[in-house]
C-alpha cells in the first residue's frame, strides 16, 4: 500500500489477544491519532464520476 | 536459434513416436509479426510446425493446469520455474511432464520495433541480431538493444528443470539490478507514488488480458469477475483499475517468476510489472526467497518460521 502510495501512517498492523484490553485501547487511540493528524484520506476513495474539486467540496 | 529448433522437432518427434507423451506443446509461426502462438502437437507432422526464435513471448506453463494427460512442454527458463511453481501447487504432476528446456537468449520487445519502424512485414531473430523487414526498408539491429525489459535483465535464463535441454545452458549474467525500475519508485515521495501508479494505469481498459497470459492466475472465478460478493468495482474508475492491478499483484507474491507474460498481451503496454516486481523484491529480501526454483521447499506464503520478519506488527 505505501509502495502505492497511500500514506504509511494511515496502515498499522496489530496482534492483539482478547486477553489485552489495555493493549486494543492503546492501538485503536494511536491509530485514530495518526489518521486525524493526516486528515481526511483523499487517496484510494472512489470519485463516482465526479472530478477532484467537485469531490472535495462534495465530501467537505 | 537455429540449432534449437531442430533439437526441439527431433524430441518432440522421439518422444510423440515413443508414446511417452500424449502431446508436445510449443510454438507455431503467427500471423502477425513477432507473434508466435502455442502449437499442441499431436502427431510427428503437427511437430513440424513448430519454430523456435526470439519471439515465444508466451508462457506456455499457462496451458498445463489440470490436465490429466502425459503433456511435453518446450519450456524456457521462466517457463521451468512456472512449472515448478504448478507442481508445487499441485496443478499438475511432475511425472505427467516430459520437459524439452530452452536455454533461453531473449525475447524480443515487439513494441520497440514497432515503435522505431512502421509497416513492419517480418522480424527475424539471427541470434545475436535482428533483421526488420518492411515494404521499402530492410535494417540489422543488435538483439540486446530490443529485449523485452524483463529478459534485459534476467537472472534464471536457463530451464530449472527439463528432462532433456536443446542446447549448452547459456551464460548467467551476474553484473545486472533487475530491480532497478523498483528502487526507483521506492525512492519517491508518497505524493509521487500516488500520481505515478495513477499515470501508469491512465490507459488501462481493463481487458484482463494480462491476467489471462499470467500462468499464476488459473483461479476457477477471478476476484475481479466475482459478484457475491464483489470484491472489487467493476468500473473505469481509477480506483477500480488500481484495486484490480494491486489486488492481482498480491495474488501472485512469492509465485511469479517476472516471466513477463502479462506485459507482452496489454493491447495498450502497460508495465504493470512494476506491481509485481515489487512483492518479487520484497519477497527476496524478507525471506530469501525465488520464485519457481526447486519443488522441495515450500514458498514463504504458505509457511511459518519462528523468525519470519515481523516489525511491521505493533
Ligand atoms: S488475479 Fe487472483 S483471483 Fe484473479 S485469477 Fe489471478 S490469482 Fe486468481
Ligand atoms: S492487459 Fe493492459 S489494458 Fe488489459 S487489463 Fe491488463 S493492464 Fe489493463
Amino acid at each position: 500500500m505505501a509502495h502505492m502510495g497511500v500514506e504509511s501512517e494511515r496502515i498499522h498492523f496489530s496482534w492483539v489477544s482478547s486477553a489485552e484490553s489495555t493493549k486494543f485501547v492503546r492501538v485503536v487511540n494511536e491509530v485514530t491519532e495518526a489518521v486525524r493528524a493526516l486528515g481526511p484520506n483523499r487517496r484510494f476513495v472512489k470519485s463516482h464520476g465526479l472530478d477532484r474539486q467537485s469531490y472535495d467540496e462534495k465530501a467537505a | 536459434m537455429i540449432g534449437y529448433i531442430d533439437k526441439i522437432k527431433q524430441i518432440s518427434k522421439q518422444i510423440l513416436e515413443d508414446c511417452k507423451v500424449d502431446m508436445v506443446i510449443g510454438f507455431r509461426r503467427g500471423t502477425v509479426p513477432m507473434m508466435n502462438e502455442p502449437c499442441v502437437a499431436k502427431t510427428e507432422d503437427d511437430v513440424d510446425q513448430f519454430v523456435w526464435d526470439g519471439h515465444c513471448g508466451i508462457n506456455l506453463a499457462n496451458y498445463l493446469m489440470g490436465r490429466k494427460e502425459k503433456i511435453g512442454i518446450v519450456a524456457k527458463g521462466c517457463d521451468t520455474r512456472n512449472i515448478v511453481t504448478h507442481i508445487i501447487e499441485n496443478k499438475i504432476d511432475r511425472d505427467q511432464l516430459y520437459i524439452i528446456g530452452v536455454p533461453c537468449k531473449g525475447m524480443i520487445d515487439r513494441r520497440q520495433v514497432n515503435n522505431r519502424f512502421e509497416g513492419v512485414r517480418e522480424v527475424i531473430d539471427q541470434g545475436d541480431t535482428v533483421k526488420i523487414i518492411g515494404a521499402d526498408f530492410e535494417e540489422k539491429l543488435d538483439k540486446t538493444d530490443l529485449l523485452q525489459s524483463n529478459c534485459a535483465t534476467c537472472t534464471h535464463p536457463n530451464p530449472v528443470i527439463h528432462d532433456e535441454l536443446v542446447g549448452d545452458p547459456v551464460e548467467v549474467p551476474t553484473d545486472i539490478d533487475q530491480w532497478a525500475d523498483v528502487r526507483k519508485i521506492e525512492a519517491m515521495s508518497t505524493e509521487d507514488k500516488w500520481g505515478y501508479f495513477d499515470d501508469l494505469l491512465k490507459e488501462c481498459i481493463r481487458c484482463y488480458a494480462c491476467r489471462n497470459a499470467c500462468p499464476l492466475c488459473y483461479c476457477p472465478t477471478c476476484f475481479v469477475d466475482e459478484s457475491t460478493p464483489q470484491w472489487v468495482g467493476k468500473s473505469q474508475d481509477p480506483i477500480d483499475v488500481r484495486t484490480f492491478h494491486f489486488l492481482r499483484a498480491f495474488h501472485c507474491a512469492g509465485r511469479c517468476t517476472d516471466c513477463g507474460a502479462c506485459e507482452r498481451a496489454c493491447p495498450v503496454g502497460i508495465n504493470m510489472r512494476v506491481f509485481t516486481q515489487k512483492l518479487e523484491k520484497d519477497c527476496y529480501d524478507l525471506y530469501g526467497w525465488e520464485a519457481g526454483l526447486t519443488t522441495d521447499v515450500r514458498p514463504p506464503l504458505d509457511t511459518y518460521r519462528a523468525d519470519d520478519p515481523e516489525e511491521f506488527i505493533k
